[in-house]
């Protein structure tokens, strides 16, 4: 029990360690360079407190949990044999944990304004909120493939960068071509659509698969998984682009 | 008090939403395809507790102290009349040398977001497992935050300036493919790996608001088009400064005398 506790307080010091810095720059900023008061101490402090303490819980969690089931589901797959259910275990995986996703949710509304403001559809509810769905579940298909072909990549131990490469010579070749508008957006829905609870499971998954291969060496194979997911919505972000704004 | 903790009540609630179809998911494919018992399932049970109470508890501290500051500061330091007050008055436009503290404020909270970014920590995390020690967990987070702070600050000078967002993502990718070539091959997944993960639930609110003050002060600026941009910087650096970090090590190890 001594253990738990001993561990726990290195865990809490850990997360202050780490939160220490977004204090020491708000700080600066606030009374060095826009020389002001800093707020209420009392909400601050108890924000921190609530910060530092979510963060502890939250590497705590990810060791007891999160890694363990992603390990396991990806021995038990493994142990199936069965490429067809792993493959739509992937495809679910992705798609599923990003179509609820709330960053994404705020990106294709605001995207759907843009397309408004281009007058690529009209400025009604209704249409707006088709847009913004519609680009949601383009996104979450992107990542759901992603997540597929990553898996797959890891099966039959291709190096990443050959895919990576590609990924971006098509990303450049679709930049010339595709609109404007939908540009910015593209290249931002690469990073906002890996969740925080996606990314442990997902990287668990993909080192457990490649562990329990043979001849794959979990640091060359087992990473990447994250990158495929990041580099697909670009793509079918300015796929969408292409065909709802021509 | 009891504000807080009926907000807090509320954040647990919408986390819990959030994970909802991930875990639904999981049983599914657990109980419906591979019918095997997983290992000590009250434990993981537990764990998934931990991480959902843990989010939550991070996600409304953030909004009690941090994040409120933390938007108004990036709205005031992009305003013109904060900018007059530090430079001296200006025509109707500034020089993009104006923006000095806009440059820095970025680059110190990307860093420091990105210090702080759950899902960095736990790739970092099972990184350092997976190698064994070699790459060690915090000199990667730190390699990934420098990468932020690099993308941020070239991000906003982009906005202030105003050149096409495509010209500085193609360099970048030129330079990615470049490093590929001569980076350690064990360091390449993980480092493509690192862009996709920084950017989430500390760095995006942050660094939005960065993108959308600017994007909202500078003339002939529009903050729907111009406002987006500074995620894909921020994800695009850490590629580079993982890489180099792990080219940095390699030679150094080299030129130790053995």
């Amino acid at each position: 029990m001594n253990e738990g506790i001993v561990a726990f307080i290195r865990s809490l010091a850990g997360s202050l360690r780490d939160l220490t810095p977004i204090i020491l720059v708000i700080g600066f900023f606030q009374v060095v360079v826009l020389q002001q008061p800093l707020p209420e101490f009392g909400r601050v402090f108890l924000g921190t407190g609530l910060v530092v303490l979510g963060l502890t819980f939250f590497t705590y969690g990810l060791e007891m949990g999160l890694f363990p089931l992603g390990e396991s589901l990806a021995f038990n797959f493994a142990a199936k044999g069965n490429l067809a259910w792993l493959l739509a275990f992937a495809f679910a995986l992705g798609f599923g944990t990003t179509v609820a996703e709330p960053a994404l949710i705020a990106v294709a509304e605001e995207a759907a304004e843009v397309a408004a403001h281009g007058g690529i559809v009209s400025n009604e509810p209704e249409a707006l909120e088709r847009y913004a769905d519609n680009l949601r579940y383009t996104v979450a298909l992107a990542v759901g493939l992603a997540i597929v072909l990553g898996v797959y990549r890891i099966i039959r131990g291709w190096a990443i960068h050959w895919f990576i490469i590609s990924g971006y010579v098509l990303v450049v070749l679709m930049t010339a071509f595709a609109p404007r508008s939908i540009i910015g957006i593209a290249y931002d829905s690469g990073g906002v659509t890996t969740s925080t609870i996606t990314v442990p499971l997902v990287t668990a998954l993909g080192v457990g698969l490649a562990s329990s291969i043979e001849g794959r060496n979990p640091m060359v194979e087992g990473f990447g998984l994250i990158a495929f997911a990041s580099l697909t919505p670009m793509l079918f972000v300015m796929g969408f682009g292409m065909v709802m704004h021509a | 008090m009891t504000e807080t903790l009926g907000k807090l009540a509320y954040t647990v609630g919408a986390t819990l939403w959030d994970v909802l179809p991930i875990a639904a998911i999981l049983l599914a494919f657990q109980f419906a395809v591979l019918r095997r018992p997983l290992p000590d399932p009250k434990r993981i049970l537990w764990g998934f507790g931990f991480v959902l109470l843990g989010l939550a508890l991070f996600l409304e501290g953030l909004e009690l102290a941090l994040f409120p500051l933390g938007r108004s500061m990036a709205l005031q330091l992009t305003d013109p009349d904060f900018l007059s007050e530090a430079v001296g008055p200006a025509g109707p436009e500034h020089h993009w040398s104006h923006y000095y503290w806009v440059y820095l404020f970025g680059a110190a909270i990307g860093f420091a977001t990105t210090v702080a970014e759950p899902a960095l920590i736990a790739v970092a995390l099972k990184a350092e497992e997976v190698s064994g020690g070699a790459i060690g967990a915090f000199g990667l987070r730190i390699a990934v935050a420098l990468g932020v702070a690099i993308g941020i600050a070239l991000g906003t000078w982009r906005i202030v300036t105003g050149y096409p967002l495509y010209w500085f993502i193609i360099a970048g990718y030129i330079v990615v493919v470049m490093q590929t070539l001569f980076a350690p091959r064990i360091i390449v997944p993980l480092a493509y790996d690192s862009g996709g993960v920084t950017t989430s639930t500390v760095t995006v609110p942050m660094v939005t608001a960065l993108g959308l003050g600017l994007a909202t002060h500078i003339p002939d600026r529009d903050p729907l088009l111009d406002g987006f941009g500074l995620i894909a910087f921020a994800s695009l650096f850490p590629m580079m400064t993982v890489m180099a970090y792990a080219q940095l090590s390699q030679w150094f190890a080299r030129r130790k005398p053995s």
